[in-house]
């Protein structure tokens, strides 16, 4: 499995690869962990005449807090995530993403910022950056923009991003006092794809209720779903049973799957009802609350 | 297009350099220009971990990189890990062979690049932990037992 000849370049500034990327347009590709792409290129379901590979360049790696957000470098591979002692400590949801994530051999290669720009719904970063109301900040040859990542994915492999664009980091909002999150992933075996995958996040009040609730989903159609109705329902009540069961199945609602060989349509969708309540519940046990 | 780059590697400490087409992978560089058959191809695409190989410490599928993204680096493979003539065997290699840790021998170069530096991060893990690390690589004789067997023996020795 060889892929078609292309140019690759190894630009060492974020400058030199947006010109790179500007010069060829459409036929040049950000080529970073490889993980996606090198797959694509070998089974020739994508074909480039230029890789433009951003992995010699320095300053996109990190996960810090500034200004209000977590700011995640869009090169940080998948194993320094799972390292960093912020993560592990303050955001339990990106280190419960991260551990699903394939295998630690891929871990040790794959980028944030490529699970996010490749566009698969399969891919499991996309669900959880839903649920925390991430921003993605993008560089071209105008200068930068952020985009919220729900309107990010515009189809399947299809994203916001420009051909002359870069990803460069990840924003997600610092999240306030007694907020918690979680994502819970259903596969076959270590490595795979996600059946379903359910991202929450919950921010609770102070008399217990939740004031805010973000869900993703992960592989429950043809991109990353936001789950808005169930979020949306969740605003101002209280977390019991009820309540939860009723989001996920709003939240199911919003999912339309396809058949394949991890399960039928309608497995996937109960699934995805099922991942959210429990997401819900964890996201909620960890905010501090109750269940 | 794909015209050829000059690339240097050091590779279980001898220096290559080569000029290789972009889109020829880590693992076909090592096994056809390099001659170091010990590293394995056997899915080819990223799913069966018997590929792997240390890039600058760390365990990559060398299936899923190109020759030219390794330029620079420094890159063990499984003829690397013992020491003398090849007879002083790396202390997992030698928990493998008296464990039976292996029966045809396929994954196993993959599986021993993986637990390298997996046992220097880990110097004393536990079963769930040793599941997890070799959970990237396919075996299809042993049923696994025996291999985290051998990582338990080459942690206490
Ligand atoms: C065996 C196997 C199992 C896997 N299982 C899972 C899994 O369970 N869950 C999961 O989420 N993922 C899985 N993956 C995918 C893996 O996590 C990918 O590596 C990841 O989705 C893409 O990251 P990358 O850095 O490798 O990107 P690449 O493969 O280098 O790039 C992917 C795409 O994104 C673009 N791109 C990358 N970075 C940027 C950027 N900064 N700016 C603009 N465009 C960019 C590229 O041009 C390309 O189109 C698996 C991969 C393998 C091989
Ligand atoms: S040959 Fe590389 S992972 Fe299977
Ligand atoms: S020993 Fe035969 S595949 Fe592992």
């Amino acid at each position: 499995m060889i892929p078609a000849a292309f140019d690759y370049h190894a630009p060492e500034s974020l400058s030199d690869a947006l010109a790179l990327l500007d010069q060829h347009g459409e036929d040049a590709k950000v080529l970073a962990g490889g993980m996606s792409l090198l797959p694509m290129l070998k089974i020739r379901l994508a074909q480039v005449g230029h890789l433009v590979d951003i992995g010699r360049i320095p300053g996109l790696e990190y996960a810090k807090e500034e200004g209000g957000f977590l700011k995640i470098g869009a090169a940080t591979k998948e194993a320094a995530l799972e390292r960093s002692d912020l993560i592990r400590s303050k955001y339990p949801i990106l280190l419960d993403t991260a551990a699903v994530i394939a295998d630690p051999l891929v871990r040790n290669r794959a980028t944030v910022g490529g699970n996010l720009a490749h566009g698969d719904p399969a891919n499991d970063h996309p669900a959880t950056m839903l649920a925390l109301g991430a921003s993605v900040v993008v560089r071209g040859p105008k200068g930068e923009r952020a985009i919220p990542v729900d309107q990010f994915f515009r189809g399947l492999f299809t994203t916001a991003l420009a051909s002359n664009e870069i990803l460069t980091e990840i924003r997600i909002p610092v999240p306030p006092a007694r907020s918690g999150g979680a994502y819970l992933k259903l596969e076959r075996k270590v490595g795979d794809f996600a059946t379903a995958g359910a991202a929450a996040q919950v921010t609770l009040g102070a008399g217990g209720a939740i004031e805010k609730a973000g869900i993703g989903l992960t592989n429950a159609g043809p991109t990353p779903i936001k789950a808005v109705e169930a979020e949306k329902f969740l605003a101002g009540k209280r977390p019991d049973d009820q309540t939860l069961q009723e989001a996920g199945r709003l939240a199911a609602r919003a999912a339309s799957p396809s058949p394949d060989r991890r399960g039928a349509a309608d497995y996937k969708r109960e699934m995805a009802r099922v991942l959210t309540v429990r997401a819900l519940k964890a996201a909620i046990r960890r905010a501090g609350g109750p269940s | 297009m794909g015209s050829e780059i000059p690339i240097a590697v050091t590779v279980n400490g001898v220096r290559h350099q080569r000029s290789v087409e972009p889109r020829l992978l880590l693992s076909d560089f090592l096994r056809h220009d390099l001659q170091l058959t010990g590293t394995h191809v056997g899915c080819e695409h990223g799913v069966c971990g018997v590929c792997t190989v240390l890039l600058d410490g760390e365990a990559v599928r060398s299936c899923l990189m190109f020759a030219v993204q390794a330029d620079g680096g420094e890159i063990l493979t499984v003829e690397g890990l013992a020491t003398g003539n090849g007879d002083d065997l790396h202390p997992l290699q030698r928990a493998f062979r008296d464990a039976h840790a292996l029966q045809c021998g396929f994954c196993t170069p993959g599986l021993l690049m993986t637990l390298v530096p997996f046992l220097r991060e880990h110097p004393n893990p536990g079963d769930p932990e040793i599941r997890e690390a070799l959970s990237g690589n396919l075996c299809r004789c042993t049923g696994y037992q025996n291999i985290v067997e051998a990582v338990k023996a080459a942690a206490r020795p």
